[in-house]
């Protein structure tokens, strides 16, 4: 996708409940992308044409329809219904797509994610995975940190010069469910999942609280096979200033935050 | 196509594959079984969960087929139309199947996104119906148990109905209605010729809540005018009357007897200590040259919603905090979540719109441990603290608001009715659309649009309930379920109306419904005419009278120019928004109701807002009597040694961690976060105050602390409001606020103060209320500290069974501070190896310790004066001298608890130690530790900054930063002492979220 020295820009679905716009934009911008926020009731109405100036699409966190079925399952719904086709043929064209929190839910509802064994031409895939109640019911907040996998085609995990990053969860649905047993071991060896909870040792694990929902292998996101669509549960977007990170006053200071890192990388990718 | 039987049921469970190991299946049954065997020793020897919908949609069976495949998760749960097998196991008994379902009526916001699905599945507007509920499976528990187990765990009956059955089931697929296709009749209430008698019975029967004097003077109103109210009349007036609303309690005529016995009037308690201590402070700023003329720190007190203060040149901040407790008691997860939701209508319906920044939480519950019989009707205070926390973070967390501040305060005295304090903070752009955001210009012609939420019987008496007793009279209506969803998407699309310029004004639909919105907003324009037939209901039946007074929530009242209507309506319209115009605003100076062709209210807008008759009340109070002068060092000296003392307050509910429940507050969202609400390395110690950013990409924050003293009421409600000013203050400048642009707000809780027969200490409580405003006053204006809103709870008493349980007076002061430096913002951990510890602050010998004395039940030792406030203002001030030169490293505020908890969290919060050294008896040590003198700040410093400290006249040496592995070290000079390390406190500190298995 050519971009001519402008910023590229990043589409921002809002509303419906959606809540995390506000640090979302600001990260696009300090990215050097430039934010189109836009209402998912405009987005619709608009049809497939509001994607062909976007280099990203950014499916963002909140509580989208409440939530109330189960988390994303309404969103996702309507958007695989009227977008669904053109969301796939966006990335096949070389477009990203990032969901994060609530937007990786919908993503994995809609059958974006993983999408595994959809070859590029082909229409949405089927959910084949699903993000339920975490094993200790309810909504969590706290950080964590999130091992990169560095074989992953992920686009975005680039952007992390360190293998482990951390930044805040915060979800009551995000333990990664597969409908068989062989899907997972087969998305690990692809480097299908480019983050996984980590332990003080910067190990995978399984445990809590370093592993908020009891996700096997510490899976905390996926990505396709273009690495272009990735979704993932923590919040990246919510550590974009030093000061947001809880040890921001020990004399050593913070790592650098990963907000602007992760969606260079995913423009930079995207523009070469 | 033919549509097939209109009324379906859904039941959908959990896949086998994603079943855990142990008695519960699914996440949720886990979690229930947990509440059982904790609250009820309840332990089933299997339980699982289900969603049930019920449905009434014309749809053909292929369709039908669709929306089930919609609704379902295909890799995570099974679901089918009808029901679904109970047996796990053929071989076991069968199971008990507790199916639970909202009464009608009741806000069922699951079956509202059903139908939306259903609706985009299909392609079509359906006008079908759809309920939701919930199914509890229970094996190897007797039918007593798992009524027990419903009736204290699952569900409430004032919202919810339960079936318990075994298989085979019967195939309900009813949704029961809760509206009637006739609409009452308006009713004329004869009041011209009725009697006292008559007065005061029609007042009761209604829930009117309003006294002789106020039905006397609606009476009079009506005999100049020739005929008698109607219902809607008479019922617009007693919400707008009410004590909730009208704060008829505050605003009377007193007179007071003090504790020298001479009796002086008082001309309203708000117009004297509440605006008379904001407008004293404007007027020292202004003497004193703090702010530009042009730009005055206060920018909009007392009239709207919310208070507006000046911060950027860009945004100015809001800030409201309100109480919601007689809900609270009824159904606490609805009753919060509409507190928290509620707030958030008061911040952002301010001026003509604010976003929202901020939420805050403070709850006063019975002991989770109480174990003394309690009055049927009441709830255990574990089970009200438990729906509370849900219902707030619920509310909070789906408005995608971060909540930054929170606490709890546990007391058998709030077993009758709990403290539910939801508060929350907006930044208000200083302009939007070319004029200033805080004015509202509502101008006659302007429409009344009503927008968001439709209107039902749920919240019909709400204020007026607020402002009666608790008792088992109280009325099922009173009770309403928040939709946070439905609100988010109103203001989502209220706020982009604002920035285009489309509404001239708004407030919130709470308290009273549209008779106060509407009644409100019709001084700006002098008159307000609106048709309630208009108005979008939930379903048929309301009598117009219930359409005026209905608090049914997310709803704003709208004030849209002629020239801008079609677009407002448009744009609603667009982001799937209800608006709907009633009317328009006029300049008749009335308030004219309709209901179609007939006029069902025409009150003069003077009558209806100054119309109520102002009370005249008594109020005497003395000290209590002398405190034990036997033998006062003995009594200061009793208790546990020093460090079981520590460690038993640190172990205390309100004191001991509460991560299980702070950790489900989302804090984090919008990415501002600085000082967040648990600090320290193991982020699991209470903030002393919390700082955010306001905006991206700006460095200025905002500071949010609290000060709430309830203990020191019975001594003097004097030094609890000084108590409670002098702590806020001392939260936010530890974390770094100045100290010229500070504010707060007010919120009272009291028990009844009317001298009655159901209150013969009537005008005990009142003249501990006229205390506690003195000491308002007096502290606010030492410290320069305006209150720019507040709010007051008046019957917080509850009356079961013939117990009256009543609260403690309390009050709640909440600043709101400013940082121009977020980077500069102080936390908690100790960070550098001989660094010097300081006590700055005047000290009193033998002060009040409450919260020792509430955990050791010893004797209280002798209490002497504390220092006067203006004492503490001078510490405060030296404190932020020292602080803005680099001298203050990390400090903490002592309150509740003393310096002994300060010093814990301290040790709690950092990979370092404290080696502090006491010089006294063992009396004077444990005053020091304990004792909850106000004005005092634990100061840590540099060692360069040392000599400042040395030569301060009231510092006192604590001791020195250490390094080593984390450890309280108090040595007393002259003997004695205790080391106690990190790991031990935080073991106790945690000790109740282990027994929760959390």
């Amino acid at each position: 996708m050519a971009h001519d020295g402008k910023r590229p820009k990043v589409l921002v679905p809002t509303g419906y409940g959606l809540n995390c716009e506000a640090e979302t934009m600001f990260a696009v911008s300090s990215a050097g992308g430039e934010p189109v926020p836009m209402h998912i009731a405009d987005m619709v109405a608009a049809g497939p044409a509001v994607l062909a100036d976007k280099a990203m699409v950014i499916f963002i966190g909140g509580f989208s329809f409440g939530d109330h079925i189960a988390s994303g399952r309404a969103l996702a719904h309507l958007l695989r219904a009227r977008l669904g086709d053109a969301l796939v043929r966006f990335v096949d064209d070389g477009g990203a797509i990032l969901g994060i929190c609530n937007g990786f839910q919908v993503l994995v509802k809609m059958g974006l994610l993983p999408a595994f064994g959809r070859r590029p031409g082909d229409p949405v895939a089927p959910q084949q995975v699903s993000l339920t109640a975490n094993d200790r019911l309810g909504y969590r907040d706290a950080w964590v940190r999130l091992r990169i996998d560095r074989r992953s085609p992920c686009i975005f995990t680039r952007g992390i010069d360190r293998d482990v990053f951390e930044c805040p969860a915060r979800h009551g649905e995000g333990k990664l469910v597969f409908g068989d047993e062989a899907t997972l071991p087969r998305l690990a060896e692809a480097g299908r999942i480019p983050v996984r909870y980590a332990g003080e040792d910067g190990e995978p694990t399984t445990r809590w609280p370093d592993n908020p929902n009891g996700s096997p292998e510490g899976a905390a996101g996926l990505c396709d096979a273009s690495g272009r669509i990735f979704g993932l549960m923590p919040h990246p977007e919510a550590f974009a200033y030093r000061e947001n990170h809880p040890d921001w006053m020990d004399p050593a200071g913070p790592p650098a935050p990963p907000a602007a890192p992760l969606l260079r990388a995913g423009l930079t990718a995207l523009a070469r | 196509m033919a549509f097939s039987a209109a009324k379906r049921r859904i039941e959908i469970e959990a896949h086998p594959r994603v079943w855990g190991a142990g008695p519960a299946l699914d996440s949720l049954a886990r979690d229930l079984y947990g509440k059982l065997r904790a609250w009820t020793g309840l332990s089933p020897a299997r339980m699982r969960t289900r969603k049930v919908f019920w449905l009434h949609v014309a749809m053909t069976d292929d369709e039908a087929k669709r929306v089930l495949g919609a609704l379902l998760d295909p890799v995570s749960e099974v679901g089918v139309f009808g029901t679904l097998p109970d047996g796990v196991d053929e071989a076991e008994a069968p199971p008990w199947v507790v199916t639970i379902r909202y009464l009608p009526g009741v806000t069922d916001v699951v079956g509202r996104t059903v139908l939306r699905v259903v609706d985009d599945c299909l392609g079509r507007a359906t006008g079908g119906t759809v309920a939701s509920g919930r199914q509890v499976l229970f094996w190897g528990l007797a039918r007593d148990e798992v009524e027990r187990a419903a009736r204290e765990v699952l569900y409430n009956p004032l919202i919810e109905s339960v079936c318990i059955e075994r298989p085979p089931r019967a195939r309900d697929v009813e949704i029961p209605s809760p509206g009637t296709t006739e609409v009452p009749a308006v009713r004329t209430v004869p009041l011209r010729g009725a009697s006292d008698e008559a007065l005061v019975e029609i007042s009761r029967k209604g829930m009117l809540a309003l006294s002789l004097d106020e039905m006397r003077a609606i009476a009079e109103h009506f005999r100049t005018r020739g005929r008698d109210p109607t219902d809607a009349e008479l019922e617009c007036l007693a919400q707008t009357w009410s004590e909730h609303c009208k704060h008829k309690i505050f605003a009377a005529h007193i007179d007071y007897e003090g504790p020298d016995g001479r009796v002086r009037p008082i001309d309203g308690l708000f117009a004297t200590y509440i605006r008379g201590a904001t407008r004293a402070v404007a007027q020292a700023r202004a003497a004193q040259g703090l702010d530009p003329p042009q730009a005055p720190f206060l920018v909009s007190v007392f009239h709207d919603n919310a208070g507006v203060v000046r911060f950027t040149e860009t945004d100015h901040l809001v800030y409201k905090v309100e109480t919601h407790n007689s809900p609270s008691a009824l159904d606490p997860y609805g009753g919060a979540l509409t507190g928290i939701v509620g707030v958030n209508r008061d911040s952002f319906g301010t001026g003509r719109g604010a976003d929202l920044l901020a939420n805050v939480w403070g709850y006063c519950f019975g002991p989770p441990d109480y174990d003394d019989a309690l009055p049927a009707g009441l709830m255990h205070p574990r089970r009200i603290r438990d729906g509370v926390h849900h219902g707030v973070i619920d509310g909070g967390n789906q408005s995608g608001i971060p909540m930054m501040r929170g606490f709890e305060i546990f007391d058998p005295c709030y077993a009758g009715k709990p403290l539910v304090f939801c508060g929350t903070v907006a930044v208000m752009p200083v302009e939007t659309a070319g004029r200033p955001t805080h004015e509202k210009y509502v101008r006659p012609g302007d429409f009344v649009v009503m927008v968001g939420g439709r209107i039902g019987k749920d919240g019909i008496h709400g204020a007026t309930f607020s402002s009666l007793a608790l008792s088992e009279a109280a009325p099922v209506r009173a009770v309403q379920l928040g939709d946070p969803l439905v609100q988010k998407m109103m203001f989502d699309a209220l706020t982009e109306a604002r920035d285009l310029g489309l509404l001239s004004g708004m407030t919130d639909n709470g308290a009273g419904g549209l008779s106060s919105s509407v009644g409100e907003m019709a001084e700006l324009s002098g008159g307000a005419r609106i048709d309630l037939a208009k108005a979008p209901l939930k379903y048929p039946g309301l009598a117009p009278w219930e359409i005026l007074v209905s608090e049914a929530q997310e709803r704003m009242t709208v004030a849209v120019p002629p020239a801008h209507i079609d677009a407002f309506c448009d744009l609603c319209r667009r982001r799937d928004v209800e608006a709907t115009v009633l009317g328009t605003f006029t300049d008749s100076g009335r308030f004219e109701v309709f209901y179609g062709d007939a006029r069902v209210v025409d009150l003069p807008l003077s009558f209806l807002h100054d119309g109520v008759p102002r009370m005249h009340l008594r109020a005497a109070w003395s000290p209590p009597a002398p405190r034990d002068a036997g033998a006062p060092r003995d009594a200061a000296a009793a208790g546990p040694a020093l460090d079981e003392a520590l460690l038993g307050l640190l172990a205390r509910p309100g004191f001991a961690s509460a991560a299980s429940y702070v950790r489900r507050y989302d804090h984090e969202v919008k990415g501002l976060s600085v000082i967040k609400p648990l600090v320290g390395v193991h982020r699991d110690v209470p903030a002393v105050a919390t700082v955010m950013r306001a905006r991206h990409g700006r460095n200025e924050g905002i500071v949010l602390g609290e000060g709430i003293h309830p203990f020191y009421g019975p001594y003097d409600p004097r030094l609890m409001a000084v108590a409670a000013v002098d702590e806020g203050v001392r939260r936010v400048l530890c974390a770094g606020a100045r100290l010229d642009r500070l504010a707060a707000l007010d919120n009272f809780c009291w028990p009844d103060p009317i001298e009655s027969e159901r209150t013969p200490d009537g005008r005990f409580k009142l003249g501990q209320l006229v205390r506690c405003c003195e000491g308002l006053f007096d502290a606010c204006v030492a410290f320069g500290l305006p209150l720019i809103s507040g709010k007051d709870s008046m019957k917080n008493d509850a009356v079961f069974e013939g117990i009256k349980i009543s609260i403690l007076p309390t009050l709640l002061v909440s600043v709101l501070g400013q940082i121009d430096d977020v980077r500069k913002a102080l936390e908690l951990r100790l960070t550098h190896p001989g660094d010097v510890v300081y006590l700055l602050g005047p000290d009193t010998g033998s002060p009040v310790r409450t919260e020792y004395e509430r955990a050791f039940g010893t004797a209280p030792g002798p209490t002497e004066p504390p220092p006067p406030v203006e004492a503490c203002v001078e510490t405060a001030r030296r404190f932020v001298a020292l602080r803005d030169r680099g001298g203050v490293r990390t400090a903490h505020a002592p309150g509740r608890g003393g310096v002994a908890l300060s010093l814990a969290h301290m040790v709690l919060a950092s990979r370092l130690g404290l080696a502090i050294e006491l010089a006294g008896d063992e009396a004077a040590v444990r005053s020091l530790l304990f004792g909850e003198t106000p004005g005092r700040f634990v100061v840590v410093a540099p060692a360069e900054h040392e000599p400042a400290l040395r030569a301060d006249p009231v510092a006192l040496r604590l001791g020195t930063v250490v390094a080593g592995p984390p450890r309280l070290a108090v040595r007393v000079r002259g003997g004695g002492g205790f080391e106690l390390d990190a790991e031990r406190m935080r073991r106790v500190f945690h000790a109740e979220e282990v027994d929760r298995g959390a």
